[in-house]
């Protein structure tokens, strides 16, 4: 994201359109949205951008809406693409693409004034009057039928705007036939050439003549000279996982949960392991337990309904000690919601949910990249813990499209073993003086003594007792494992000015609008920082120095201000520092912030 | 020297021997006294799990016993075995995870009708659809003895219960029919009034190899005593074996029971209280865990000598 095309659109004048040889302007940035129908394979014309994007060294960062139903409905696809840095997916568009009539009413006032609407003249007729917008009628669908034998109504029409696209912004075309032959290859040979002609048809359009120029990306060195691998927010948690050295897991289907549990399916076996659909959620945490006591770290996972059904078991993983790993992609609304949409509102049931008290570990990734590496630790933590561990992603990073620098696999890589040495004997799991390690079955002990691992309060070889004394003793082992965690974590860094009054607090998803907030702020003159928490449940240390730092702390969030005006993790930090200018900047609409909303929240406080 | 086993070694080797193996002994498999109630059918049962374990002799640390909530569920504790004591109704899903997992070891599973059939019906149902290999051991003693008798979904209409004070109106469950529908591969009734053929049942549900459940009538006597008078014969009742068929060419083989006719099972399982006891179903279905395992060959085959780092990267190559 640059400065000089942040707030500016792409497009400059109306002029009317010659044949001439169009003058080329170079561009950092560019937010580009396709709306259409869920069918229309919007999002497979995203996925290439984004990773022709990846593949370009550009950044790219991607949004998508859809509806909540199995077919048909108005979907969108929002592609942002820089030269720079990219924190969000942008609040407003330069290219609208609109298939449909109500497409283009209701996404033209996403566009800038300014900005260029290129609609499928067969189906669109926009109101040609409104001299805010640029626009430029291709009659998409017939032009398609044309390209494409006229064998395939309404399919490669997306391919056959992709072509335009790619002319419009100077794509590497070698490298999106590669992208497009890549991913129709498992399928029959005529898709790929019917999209490789929508693709050409659509880039050999004169699509020049009725613009003002064309435009190329500067070229943007990285300082990574790494290579960028593209993906979404689940795709990233599900390697990350793998790499982490889980082989097993079980899950239950739901939206947006479904697909890492989907590719843990196909892939586990290749790596000798097993994910099993299980008959319900109970089912599928309790068999991810078993897995973990059988000696392999195992993940469980789901989105919020589901993840409270596992919360009785969640409570057995904490009581009895055992290593697991549940992911939780958070979706809008108590019950079931807004399967769709995003929300951050399950941060109190991941540190509270269950009965009596259960500690348990919270982590919540920033970004895809994140998301990979933040499954990489929640194993470490299970591990070294003896600690079920919830990561909080959400449906906006699951969904979400990002080209990062490819992680260094061998460093990060955690081979997965079983431990099956004879054991000397006399062993206590539960010792009060370490932290607990389950025997893992199979292991020959020298005194012939098994241990049971129980969900009943228990002594140190764990069997039941009920003595207030070891219920006590118990308890704070528990806890205590948990604060020997937080001493190890790190304090959050500041970003922006250090010396600012206002600091803003977010957590998950939020992460690049409140980036590209305190960017944006600072360059317009006002001072404000911000700290992003990825460790919630224990949180790091020394936060109330920081918080003290400043004299208006804001915490943004993705949930209610609830009963006494502070949304969940603003309740958790006042509670945790003590700090009274804690305050609350929340929403619920179900949709990702919006740069200009958290600028608003910070300029409002700061009057 | 630590001893450990590569995932995809699909038949994985059994542990190395361990030189002066104690033998398995009543005393070796005790561990905590049981707190079951003086009387209860459950001490028979778990002395004819030591005598069955005692006379199979199998690896004393590969033995795992798994438990949900009940009376008959503090069963792992009284057992010096792996084990695992979990929450209400859900053993089978943790026991199949740790079956999956673990070819190497031999999972029991032990609980009571309410933990099986009622709060874990479902995965009683999913256990033997998917024909995990373990074996299940449910006590059913027609009652809810530990939350001191509340109804129980095997409950016989008319046993008055705190739940239920005129009487209980709600049709019971009929497990064999239940688990015949489901596919489980191994099914058998018992009595744990009559150790002989419950050690017979045990034995020949730990030789197969798929979802095995044996059903013991395991009498309360606190609080349903005698509900299983009707089929004790020592108690003036009637305890009828199904006779199963030999396949010898005699007559008599006709009337006898084959146990992998589905319909017959069914057939002998509608009998009314007390009904029949043996063997009622036994078939060689896939298990899940060789289906799994064989998915995990072919996989590993074609993908040949690739480490699991290098097949990682090669995945995140393709999505440069």
């Amino acid at each position: 994201m640059s400065p000089n095309t942040a707030s500016t659109p792409i497009i400059s004048s109306n002029t009317t359109p010659t044949t001439s040889t169009k003058p080329t302007r170079k561009i950092h940035d560019v937010v580009i949205r396709l709306a259409g129908n869920s069918q229309d394979g919007i999002q497979a014309v995203g996925g290439f951008l984004a990773r022709l994007a990846g593949r370009s060294e550009q950044e790219v960062m991607t949004y998508m809406t859809i509806p909540s139903t199995i077919s048909g409905g108005p979907s969108i696809f929002q592609v942002r693409i820089g030269s720079g840095e990219v924190f969000s997916a942008g609040d407003q568009v330069d290219f609208l693409v609109a298939f449909y009539q109500h497409s283009y009413e209701n996404h033209i006032h996403s566009l800038k004034p300014g900005g260029i609407l290129l609609y499928d003249s067969d189906h669109v007729t926009p109101n040609l009057n409104d001299k805010t917008y640029h626009y430029v009628g291709v009659p998409i669908t017939s032009l398609t039928v044309e390209a494409i034998g006229g064998t395939a109504r309404d399919k490669g029409k997306n391919i056959f705007t992709l072509g335009l696209l790619a002319k419009v912004f100077d794509l590497d075309t070698a490298k999106l036939e590669k992208l497009i032959l890549d991913r129709f290859k498992s399928k029959d040979e005529s898709i790929a050439r019917n999209a490789l002609n929508a693709f050409n048809a659509g880039y050999a359009y004169p699509i020049a003549n009725y613009l003002d120029q064309l435009y190329t990306f500067e070229k943007y060195e990285k300082a990574a000279l790494r290579p960028q691998v593209t993906m979404d927010g689940n795709q990233a948690i599900a390697y990350g996982l793998i790499t982490g050295g889980v082989r097993f897991g079980a899950g239950y289907p739901i939206t947006p949960w479904s697909s890492i549990m989907e590719i843990l399916r196909a892939e586990l076996p290749k790596y000798g392991g097993i994910f099993v659909q299980a008959e319900d959620e109970l089912g599928a945490v309790s068999m991810a337990l078993g897995f973990s006591f059988a000696g392999y770290l195992a993940v469980t996972g789901s989105s919020g309904p589901g993840i409270s059904l596992k919360m009785e078991a969640l409570g057995w993983g904490c009581m009895a000690e055992m290593p697991l790993v549940v992911i939780n992609v958070q979706r809008g609304g108590p019950s079931t919601g807004l399967p769709t949409n995003v929300e951050q509102s399950d941060l109190m049931q991941a540190i509270y949910g269950s009965h009596g008290d259960a500690p348990r570990v919270v982590l919540a990734p920033q970004t895809v990249e994140d998301c990979f590496y933040t499954a990489i630790e929640a194993c470490r933590i299970a591990r070294e813990y003896s600690v079920p561990v919830i990561v909080l992603s959400d449906t906006a990073l699951a969904t979400r499209i990002e080209a990062f620098e490819e992680p260094h696999l061998e460093e990060l890589y955690v081979p997965v073993q079983l431990d099956l040495s004879p054991h000397e004997g006399n062993y206590k799991p539960y010792a009060l003086d370490r932290i607990t390690r389950h025997l893992t079955p199979g292991r020959y002990t020298a005194d012939g003594k098994y241990p049971v691992v129980s969900g009943l309060e228990h002594d140190e070889y764990g069997h039941p007792t009920a003595s207030p004394k070891l219920h006590s003793a118990m308890t704070a082992k528990r806890r205590d494992k948990l604060r020997q965690l937080a001493a190890t974590l790190p304090t959050p860094a500041i970003y922006g000015d250090e010396t600012a009054e206002i600091l803003l607090v977010g957590w998950g998803s939020t992460y690049g609008p409140i980036r590209e907030a305190v960017d944006t702020l600072r360059r317009q003159g006002h001072p404000v920082a911000a700290i992003h928490l990825r460790h919630l449940h224990p949180l790091p240390p020394r936060l109330a120095e920081i918080f003290t730092r400043f004299k208006q702390v804001l915490v943004i969030e993705m949930n209610d201000y609830g009963l006494y005006g502070y949304g969940q993790l603003a309740t958790l930090l006042r509670a945790t520092t003590v700090c009274p200018h804690i305050k609350s900047h929340c929403k619920t609409d179900g949709q990702s912030f919006r740069v200009s909303e958290i600028i608003q929240a910070v300029q409002a406080l700061a009057k | 020297m630590p001893i450990t086993l590569p995932l995809h070694a699909v038949n994985r080797p059994a542990p190395e021997a361990i030189p002066n193996r104690e033998k398995l002994t009543k005393k070796a498999l005790s561990a905590d006294h049981p707190t079951w109630c003086p009387g209860c059918g459950d001490f028979a049962v778990l002395a004819t799990f030591y005598k069955v374990l005692e006379k199979k002799n199998l690896p004393h640390e590969q033995i795992v016993t798994i438990a949900g909530i009940g009376c008959s569920s503090r069963f792992p504790y009284f057992v010096n075995t792996y084990g695992t004591h979990f929450i209400h109704g859900r053993a089978i899903p943790y026991a199949t995870g740790i079956s999956l997992a673990r070819p190497d070891l031999r999972v029991f599973v032990f609980g009571g009708d309410g933990d099986g059939y009622s709060i874990g019906g479902n995965h009683l149902d999913h256990g033997a659809r998917k024909n995990v290999r373990l074996c299940y051991i449910i006590m059913d003693n027609f009652v809810y003895g530990l939350t001191k008798k509340q109804t129980s979904p095997t409950s016989p209409i008319g046993f008055k219960s705190k739940t239920d004070p005129a009487g209980s109106i709600d049709h019971p469950i009929n497990p064999i029919k239940k688990l015949i529908a489901n596919g489980a591969t191994f099914i058998a009734r018992t009595h744990a009034a009559f150790p002989a053929h419950m050690s017979q049942m045990f034995e020949r549900a730990m030789d197969h190899d798929g979802f095995a459940v044996v059903e013991v009538l395991s009498e309360c006597v606190e609080f349903y005593e005698g509900a299983f008078d009707a089929a004790n014969s020592r108690k003036g009742g009637q305890f009828n074996l199904i006779e199963e068929k030999k396949w010898d060419g005699t007559p008599e083989d006709e009337k006898r029971h084959d146990v992998t006719d589905e319909i017959a099972a069914y057939k002998l399982a509608h009998l009314p209280f007390p009904g029949v006891f043996g063997v009622f179903y036994e078939s060689d279905r896939p298990t899940k865990n060789a289906l799994e395992y064989k998915w995990i060959e072919t996989t590993r085959e074609k993908l040949g000598a690739a480490s699991d780092l290098d097949l990682l990267k090669a995945t995140f190559n393709r999505m440069k």
